[in-house]
């Protein structure tokens, strides 16, 4: 199966990527967007077939690598 | 003094560090590959070097926290070794977690290659003893992540513990916001481990040491060093 991982910058810290891609959309005219942030997803493929199992192993690897806990928060979607 | 420096796939400062710590200690440094698991018996001071260790691949550091030498570092730091790491090095430092926060994309977005000004904050630590209090010094600066960010609990608790080396300043030695171009909290460039033997910064000191290319500025950092080991014996 695949777990998704969502990495995004937490809120209070500083997302200058998110706000240059705000400036270059209203300077596309799009209107009525407010504030954006940038993240990533990484996806896995994992032999694991235990979608609880699935998950939480995609959760240690959050923890331990995919995201710096210091600065960005994470969630995990396994399909 | 024996010094050794780690070598990353992605790694291109290594050259210039092993030539500043030459110069001062008249020794050339191991240069160590990050495949290995054990640091050269004796090793006194670890160098973290500048470049871009793995491509940056996922974050800056990132990666090469993960590899083998690193775990082996990690160790020596813990037995009470002494750490350096500059540029790349720093984030390397950050992202294994021998020193707190946690370095941004510049605030500008934009790869800052300038220099710049340091404020020397502490000069009671191994890498900046032979600086004089307060003293303000020049530098480079090359990076696209210098941006130091921290919980403001953790910014509060390392000034509280002294624990900023240096600061980005304006060459007469005022902290502004004009100064700080990366953007860093508290305009942080440098900050020590609570035992003050785990160094990391941003700027490159390596590029000014030798007379002939750009003065000597960053020179006292080295021969900083160089005066610890020899008092240490």
């Amino acid at each position: 199966m695949k777990a998704y991982v969502t990495v995004m910058p937490k809120n209070g810290v500083l997302d200058p990527q998110g706000k240059a891609i705000g400036h270059a959309l209203a300077g596309l005219g799009f209107a009525g967007v407010g504030e954006v942030r940038a993240g990533k997803v990484i996806e896995l493929e994992l032999s694991e077939t235990d979608p609880a199992k699935a998950q939480a192993a995609a959760e240690e690897m959050a923890r331990k690598l995919l995201a710096n806990m210091v600065i960005e928060s994470f969630k995990v979607e396994v399909r | 003094m024996k010094a050794g420096i780690i070598l990353f796939p992605g790694t291109n400062r290594e050259r210039d560090m092993a030539l500043a710590l030459q110069r001062v200690t008249g020794a050339k440094p191991a240069i160590i590959w990050h495949g290995e698991a054990e640091l050269p018996a004796g090793t006194d001071l670890v160098v973290l070097p500048g470049g871009f260790s793995y491509g940056d691949y996922l974050r800056c550091g990132a990666m090469a926290a993960q590899s083998p030498i690193m775990r082996a570092v990690a160790a020596f730091a813990a037995r009470g070794g002494h750490v350096l790491g500059v540029c790349n090095g720093f984030q390397i430092l950050i992202e294994t977690g021998l020193l707190p926060g946690a370095l941004l994309k510049n605030a500008s977005l934009r790869f800052l290659s300038m220099d710049c000004h340091l404020k020397v904050e502490r000069t009671d630590t191994p890498f900046t003893n032979r600086f004089k209090p307060g003293a303000v010094f020049r530098s480079t600066m090359a990076h696209g992540d210098g941006n130091w960010f921290a919980s403001a609990e953790t910014a509060a608790q390392l000034e509280a513990e002294g624990r900023v080396v240096l600061r980005y300043v304006t060459p007469a030695g005022e902290a502004t916001a004009a100064a700080n171009r990366n953007g860093s909290v508290n305009n942080i460039a440098g900050i020590c481990s609570a035992n003050r033997r785990v160094m990391g910064l941003m700027p490159h000191p390596e590029n000014q040491v030798d007379p002939l290319i750009d003065g000597t500025d960053g020179l006292p950092m080295f021969e900083s060093i160089s005066a610890s080991f020899a008092t240490a014996g």
